[in-house]
């Protein structure tokens, strides 16, 4: 057991500065959200009214408005950005899992000397400019893009394909933007795989398949987790690539949330909405913290 | 998991790896296309290189986004490195578990709730205590929040793989707590500190959605400005500046890349000598 720093008083030395900054900028600020969330919007700095103030005879007074949820509830746009968003999120995390487990496999399967340049690969795209990965993408969608153009070209299509502002081209940026997030929790977990099973598994008589499926599959599961939340959870919140490549109907619920904030100035009803959205995560980030804290015990 | 994956497993790999690269290749393709129109090979050029020079927008956007990242990722480093230690050498303390959890939410958190949630936050911040006001401050701020995530997980991990008995010794040598620290831990963790303040510098130069909520009106980052103008439609000198700025994260993710094989190097053959 580490005995060493551990029972000095010195310790808060180390703890405190990154928990302090993290209470104040990263949970705090849930706080003012919600507390914001029962506000009205008011043509003031800042542009809400106050929910908890003091009377100028010093008696605390609360003045708490359910108008904000209510109205998430009646107007529909909600409701359908929430679904769509939900929607475009799951099967765009299926098709990044689809393609992402072989490609993990693969990798994985791989001599240990190309392993490194494989990942890095992979790693690669993944650190590098989100922005502009899905504006090179729109370099290849567009009506009069590399794509088109080729496909005209060669004679296969009559007339550019329409792709751009539609929801196809949502899914191919989700997936294309989010695929190195699956691959690298599997690889990890694939990599983990010992051998022997595998083998203990063919030589009593199991068909490769059937050793994927009994041995291999369940094994990886907690990379299955891990890289579909990776996936899922920030692609349900997605703001720049519906904006970028989807129309007007791909409405999920960022670009919802990014509107209502620039175009119609109203913060509170903006606030309900993040709080709402965040209930709607709580469960699968629930999961992906319950799975990293045993993997960090493990 | 030795083996040599079957051809049609490497297929799909290395589609995959292509599908990757293709879209950003093309990007560096259009930025040397002397033609404005982008489905016309005009001839290779420099042209559009050369007018990013001369347009001051994008160029106080850029310089606001270096100063920006190179402070967010030096505070992110200090406060992500601390974070890792206290999880992985303190031992039980309490607030133990509200630290992992701030460290990995984060990670996954969608990135407008936590820019309309941190805007929520200083705007109430300056109605009360009269600080921070929006710019370069609530942006610096915003940014540490999210690298030092990133920066705790890494630094995690190597502390995780480090030999704890390096530091005991030292210690048992009548070594302080602090200065074993320094002489041991430090240099063991030092490639994974570095080449996290390098993933920072990216992340932080590449954000859009959290920079946008609380930079308030006056400050745009470059990613602020690339955004309003490929909202406008597809424009050359964007290209060319979207190459440039691809090239230079791909440097520092290649030798962030290579520090940390270079320690996990080191550190193997430090294990073998000292299995010896």
């Amino acid at each position: 057991m580490p005995m060493t720093l551990t029972a000095r008083p010195g310790r808060w030395l180390i703890i405190l500065p990154p928990l302090l900054f993290l209470l104040v900028f990263f949970l705090i600020p849930f706080a003012f959200a919600f507390k914001i969330s029962f506000a009205e919007a008011a043509p003031r700095v800042p542009p809400f009214t106050d929910v908890i103030s003091f009377t100028a005879d010093h008696h605390l007074r609360l003045a708490f408005s359910l108008g904000n949820y209510r109205f998430l509830f009646t107007d529909e746009v909600y409701a359908v950005a929430y679904l769509y968003s939900l929607r475009t999120a799951a099967f765009s995390t299926l098709i990044c899992l689809l393609i992402g487990y072989p490609m993990a496999y693969a990798i994985a399967r791989s001599p240990k000397s190309r392993q490194g340049p494989l990942l890095l690969a992979i790693m690669l795209p993944f650190w590098t400019s989100f922005l502009l990965r899905v504006y090179a993408l729109e370099g290849i969608i567009r009506d009069n893009g590399i794509l088109n153009t080729l496909l005209l070209h060669l004679g296969i299509i009559g007339q550019p394909l329409r792709i751009m502002h539609t929801g196809l081209a949502v899914y191919l940026g989700i997936i294309y933007s989010y695929l190195p997030f699956m691959v690298l929790p599997l690889f990890a977990t694939l990599e983990k795989l010992d051998p022997a099973l595998l083998e203990a598994a063919t030589d009593l008589g199991s068909t490769p398949r059937r050793a994927f499926l009994d041995i291999t599959l369940p094994l990886s599961a907690p990379g299955v987790i891990a890289g579909a939340m990776l996936v899922f959870i920030p692609a349900v919140g997605e703001f720049v690539i519906p904006s970028l490549l989807g129309g007007p109907n791909n409405l999920m619920i960022g670009r919802v949330l990014w509107d209502e904030f620039y175009g119609n100035h109203d913060w509170p009803v903006a606030a309900a909405v993040a709080i709402a959205f965040l209930l709607l995560l709580a469960f699968p980030i629930a999961v992906y913290q319950y799975y990293n804290l045993r993997q960090a015990e493990a | 998991m030795q083996r040599h994956p079957s051809a049609s497993l490497n297929t799909v790999l290395y589609l995959g790896i292509a599908l990757l690269y293709v879209p950003i290749l093309v990007l560096i393709g259009y930025s040397f296309n002397a033609s404005p129109l982008v489905n016309v090979w005009g001839g290779f050029s420099m042209t559009w290189y050369g007018q990013l020079l001369h347009n001051q927008e994008l160029l106080q956007a850029a310089l606001l986004s270096l100063e920006v990242a190179v402070a967010a990722s030096s505070g992110a480093v200090v406060l992500g490195t601390l974070a890792a230690i206290a999880l992985v050498r303190l031992g039980r303390f309490p607030g133990r578990l509200l630290l992992t959890g701030m460290v990995d939410a984060p990670l996954v958190m969608p990135e407008i709730i936590t820019g309309i949630t941190q805007l929520l936050l200083f705007v109430s911040m300056v109605h009360v205590l009269g600080w921070p006001h929006r710019g370069f401050t609530t942006i610096v701020l915003s940014h540490i929040t999210f690298c030092s995530a990133y920066v705790a997980v890494t630094v995690q991990s190597r502390l995780q793989g480090a030999d704890r008995s390096l530091e005991e010794a030292a210690m048992d040598l009548g070594a302080g707590p602090a200065r074993a620290f320094l002489e041991i831990t430090l240099p063991i963790i030092a490639p994974a500190v570095v080449s996290s303040w390098l993933l920072c510098f990216t992340l932080s130069i590449d954000d859009l959605v959290i920079s946008s909520f609380v930079a308030g009106p006056g400050a745009s980052t470059l990613p602020m400005v690339i955004y309003s103008k490929v909202k406008l439609g597809v424009s050359p000198d964007v290209n060319a500046l979207a190459s440039l700025i691809v090239c230079a994260a791909g440097i520092c993710i290649v030798t962030a890349g290579q520090l940390m094989a270079r320690g996990d190097r080191r550190r193997e053959l430090e294990a073998q000598l000292a299995g010896n």
